[in-house]
């Protein structure tokens, strides 16, 4: 970062070019609107189209609303969270989205971080294996988790029993991945999909240290782990941190793996699953929206104490 | 400026895409096309996808009716079909329903009654349809609100040749401890082929099916007239006792993942010798590029208490009730289940795809007989004696043989089901798994009860 | 001492040597297998794709491509390009002014403004359907690719504005504040000055709010119907409970995953820049 922090006021005059001696406040807020103007479109979009349809979910969650049952519609208080947070499946689904998010992100950042850390070096072919390592994460998620459940689990003609059967023979352990290990299934699809998008961000990270510093370091006598652990990894922090945030954003919210891979069974179901059910199977629309509220004002929650205390990402630079 | 050459160029780009996607996705309110076409909302089954490659050379052609498909998984049609119909969007004219969704809808004033178009359309021939179908979609107040496209029982299919090299014969009317006797005989007849395929993948129209007619012949029931459940009686625990313990002795390979495609490859492959599923997998078996073509029989439904026990679906087709083009929508489906398609479909694609299990006149059209030969008259009767009104030994409160007609089934059949599978899986003991679906089918009768004391 | 730090050039470690590139090329090949192999079950007849143990070397057959394109594919590809190109358009337009105000000229507080972009992400999709499920039929919306371009556009811009801010803020703004009071040489400065920098950012916001845009299901699945529908909904057409389906999903697969592959090869070092610089310095 190569800008100094000015202090505000010798600042703002010389942005706005404005004439010297005007009345400090006027301008100000002139100045401030100026500023606010190119930032409404977005925030008047995403206001519309992200917070209303949540202020009628809220409305919806207090309702006894079935489709099922038009004649039985009303208001339904707070029946609809004291259910939804009695449900033995719902606490289950909570705790299957945690593991799921946790578990992927976990993994494909380790992964990630180890590929990136050998990407790092030059070697004949790296372009054409760096092209390789970000396939997965270009091809569609729902035909990857086809691939994943029909092409590759299948017990009968999927590839890894069919390895199996080629290195064994006829009698070759054909085991039942999906069923054995259901949600670990998922995590092993979801961590071939993700780990090269934490390996982007954090060969990038990586391709960015200042070199003269970490080669006088070498010069200096230091060896690699410890060129490792005190210069590369404090400055990987903030890509990090990235990855982890962006990878929990879009884990979180996963639908298409678990609908495609298990259907929600065998324990599978994470809360974006169970939601769908309750609105499409169950057509239970004031049960689902509360579940829906919940889970927003728990990641909301989470988000807030992970991002504003921990994390270094907002922690930029202040005012300019 | 940078940023705006790059908004001209976007624009640019974006003024060649509208103009181009003129054809494409500018539908909006009750979806494109012109004043004569219709769209249908329709599960990716054979029969269907067949259908789909017909109806623009014959149908559209005769008519001038021009026809719009979605089709999907059924997983996922079930869902758009509920949501679509639940909300009466006019989306779509015609979606494929089954005799399930069918008494629910027609309750709920879903969709349009067909008994004035079935009065007028001379070349449909309702008394054609076997009986059982169109009862099944028939409605409290008498009317019909569904015609069916091809309809099943269950039967079980068996290698008469693995069968007969290990001396055992099938009896005319199996009951099921013979058959799990006869699955222990042939286990490992041949290397690596399991005895039974049975299904055991999650869900209220995969494990469930089968599960439930094996539960109704053993004594037991869903819920009793006065909506007590008896999911954890004796006769329900005895029954999946059975099932779970005879698919993890002699079962396939991945039984609790094994749906109908599973049991379907698993048998067509060699690597079971026994399968108790649809009729409809018969077509499939006897196809003339199937390895087992002509090498399998076919037994009724296996009992225990109850005369029968086959099962009884049908994909059918039903109107949205907010449709505008109801008129046409029965052109289609006069067309689509009349007489002359399943015709069409036999010279066209094949004898052993034509959609069947809903005609009487099907089953005398002499090349279908002769290709069918071996299933045509067991999958007949099958469907003949099925009846859902009185599928087991007690009366029941809502119609239905391998389901409750009631809107809540596959919520609750899915939920018990995929504990059911654990079970098959060794995760959970059945016990365990029939006391947590006792729960939630109690939860679902409650409300049944509160209603029937009002 | 200067010599010896200029010797060394770029990246190179040095020692591991053979061992770790060859390590680097099986870590590459193994992610990449599972792609070659629907590449390859694609080219197989559907009996051919189903054995056990797999069959490597049979009969390569365009079966299964041609059932793919028997079914018509084209309209639903065209609308997936119409929602991801528009949509992406469309968050340029919104973002590169919004990043703007978040960074050359920022607002106060413009960390809170960040902060609940970002939680717009937060919120279960799937919560969110009935209402526009419900707001969209009564106005006659459904099954039209408009309101897939506008929850696309929604759904990406806080990344795309999380990512412009951060070139932006790159940009030395002294240089740009002299060129502003010395108006003649602005359009020049920007040119010279701002465009490297930002260009970047714009081209893999672009790539990554496309590639987003593309791979969307839940809400097609939804909310279109015979008109709108896009690529990823007309895959899952193809996964049938009954009958083989293996060759005949993985070719739909490859043809539908194909705008995003080569998007992505092609802007391979966009993609880099833009996921690492997202939020960084």
């Amino acid at each position: 970062m190569s800008v100094d922090a000015k202090p505000d006021t010798a600042v703002k005059p010389a942005r706005r070019a404005a004439p010297p001696g005007s009345q400090g406040t006027m301008l100000r807020k002139t100045g401030d609107w100026a500023r606010r103007g190119p930032l409404l479109p977005a925030l008047v979009f995403m206001i519309i189209v992200t917070q209303l349809p949540f202020v009628v979910t809220i409305v919806v969650s207090f309702m006894d609303w079935n489709a099922y049952y038009p004649d039985e519609r009303g208001f339904a208080g707070i029946d609809n969270f004291r259910r939804v947070l009695t449900d033995a499946n719902t606490r289950h689904a909570i705790w299957v989205t945690i593991v799921l998010t946790a578990g992927v992100v976990l993994i494909s950042l380790v992964l990630g971080l180890l590929i990136a850390l050998l990407l790092d070096r030059k070697f004949r072919g790296r372009g054409a294996v760096r092209t390789m390592m970000i396939t997965p994460f270009l091809v569609v998620p729902v035909a990857a988790a086809l691939l994943w459940k029909h092409a590759l689990y299948n017990p009968t003609y999927g590839l890894f029993n069919g390895v199996l059967k080629w290195l064994f023979g006829e009698n070759a352990p054909q085991p039942d991945w999906i069923s054995n290990q259901p949600l670990w299934s998922i995590i092993f699809a979801l961590v071939w999909q993700w780990t090269p998008f934490m390996m982007l961000i954090l060969l990038a990270g990586l391709q960015s240290r200042p070199l003269d510093v970490i080669e006088a370091a070498g010069i200096d006598g230091a060896n690699q782990w410890e060129i490792f652990r005190y210069m590369t990894l404090p400055h990987l922090r903030q890509y990090l941190e990235l990855s982890a945030l962006l990878g929990s954003i879009y884990v979180v919210q996963n639908f298409d793996a678990v609908f495609t891979i298990t259907s929600g069974g065998l324990g599978t179901a994470n809360l974006p699953y169970t939601i769908y059910q309750t609105f499409y199977t169950a057509h239970d629309y004031g049960r689902a929206s509360a579940a829906g509220v919940i889970v927003v004002i728990g990641t909301i929650v989470i988000a807030t104490l992970a991002l504003r205390s921990v994390s270094t990402l907002f922690r930029e630079e202040t005012g300019r | 400026m940078l940023s705006r050459r790059k908004r001209i160029g976007a624009a640019g780009v974006a003024v060649l895409v509208t103009a181009v996607s003129g054809c494409a996705g500018w539908g909006g309110g009750a979806g494109g096309g012109g004043e004569d076409s219709i769209n249908v909302l329709m599960v990716n089954n054979p029969q269907m996808v067949d259908l789909q490659k017909l109806t623009a050379d014959n149908f559209t052609k005769q008519t001038g009716i021009k026809v719009n498909f979605t089709v999907l998984p059924e997983n996922d049609v079930r869902d758009k079909i509920s949501q679509e119909f639940s909300s009466q969007a006019g989306q779509y004219d015609v979606a494929s329903v089954s005799n399930f969704e069918i008494p629910i809808y027609a309750k709920s004033k879903w969709i349009a009654p067909l008994s004035d178009y079935i009065g007028q359309d001379a070349s449909f021939d309702q008394d054609d349809v076997l009986k059982p179908m169109t009862q099944s979609m028939t409605a409290e107040d008498g009317k019909i609100y569904g015609e069916p496209f091809y309809g099943e029982s269950s039967f079980l299919m068996y290698r008469k040749d693995v069968l007969a090299a290990k001396g055992v014969t099938m009896p005319a009317k199996p009951t099921w401890q013979q058959v799990a006797d006869i699955a222990a005989k042939v286990d490992n007849a041949q290397p690596g082929m399991r005895g039974i395929c049975l299904r055991g993948q999650p869900g209220w129209g995969q494990l469930f099916a089968p599960l439930t007619t094996v539960v109704n012949t053993f004594g037991g029931t869903w819920f009793t007239q006065d909506w007590q459940a008896k999911v954890d009686a004796p006769e329900f625990t005895e029954a999946t006792k059975f099932y779970v313990d005879l698919v993890r002795a002699h079962g396939e390979a991945g039984a609790p993942q094994a749906g109908f495609t599973e049991c379907l490859n698993n048998t067509i492959q060699s690597n079971v010798a026994m399968w108790y599923d649809a009729t409809s997998a018969a077509g499939s078996l006897e196809a003339p590029n199937s390895p087992v073509k002509g090498k399998m029989g076919y037994a009724p439904a296996p009992v225990v208490k109850t005369d029968s026990s086959g099962w009884l679906y049908a994909w059918a087709w039903g109107i949205q009730e907010a449709s505008k083009k109801k008129d046409n929508a029965w052109k289609f489906i006069s067309w689509a289940s009349g007489k002359d398609y399943e015709k069409l479909v036999g010279e066209k694609v094949g004898w052993s795809n034509v959609p069947a299990g809903k005609r009487a006149s099907t089953y005398e059209i002499p090349e279908y007989v002769k290709e069918a030969a071996a299933f045509a008259e067991p999958t007949k009767s099958a469907i003949e004696n099925a009846d859902p009104t009185d599928p087991g030994v007690q009366p029941r409160p809502a119609p239905g043989i391998q389901f409750v007609d009631i809107p809540e089934f596959p919520d609750l059949g899915t939920q018990v089901s995929q504990d059911v599978s654990s079970a098959i899986a060794g995760r959970m003991s059945v016990d365990e798994a029939l006391k947590r679906g006792q729960e939630l089918a109690d939860d679902v009768a409650e409300r049944y009860r509160s209603r029937q004391a009002k | 001492m200067s010599s010896s730090i200029t010797m060394v050039k770029g990246h190179q470690r040095r020692g591991g040597g053979w061992a770790l590139s060859g390590l680097a090329w099986i870590v590459g090949i193994l992610f990449v297998l599972p792609v070659l192999w629907m590449l390859l079950t694609s080219f197989h007849s559907e009996e051919d794709a189903a054995k056990n143990p797999p069959d490597v070397a049979a009969p390569l057959t365009l079966d299964g491509y041609r059932a793919f394109f028997d079914t018509g594919p084209w309209p639903s590809i065209l609308n997936s390009l119409t929602a991801s190109i528009l949509s992406t358009v469309l968050v340029l337009l919104l973002a590169f002014p919004a990043a703007y105000a978040l960074s050359i000229r920022p607002v106060k507080k413009w960390t809170d403004v960040l902060f609940f972009f970002l939680s717009t992400k937060m919120l279960p999709v799937v919560a969110g359907l009935l209402p526009i499920y419900l707001f969209a039929q009564s106005v006659h919306f459904l099954d039209n690719i408009w309101l897939l371009i506008i929850l696309y556009t929604s759904m990406n811009l806080p990344i795309a504005v999380w990512m412009l801010r951060s070139f932006l803020s790159e940009v030395p703004v002294e240089i740009l504040e002299a060129a502003s009071v010395d108006g003649a040489s602005l359009t020049r400065t920007l040119r010279s000055v701002v465009a490297p920098v930002v260009t970047p950012g714009i081209a893999s916001a672009a790539l990554i709010c496309f590639i987003f845009s593309w791979n969307e299901l839940l809400f097609a699945r939804v909310l279109t119907g015979t008109v709108a529908q896009t690529a990823p909904v007309f895959l899952t057409g193809f996964v049938t409970s009954q009958g083989l389906f293996l060759a005949k999903v993985c070719a739909a697969s490859i043809v539908v995953s194909l705008p995003v592959l080569i998007a992505g090869f092609a802007a391979q070092d966009k993609l880099v820049q833009g996921l690492s610089l997202g939020a960084v310095k």
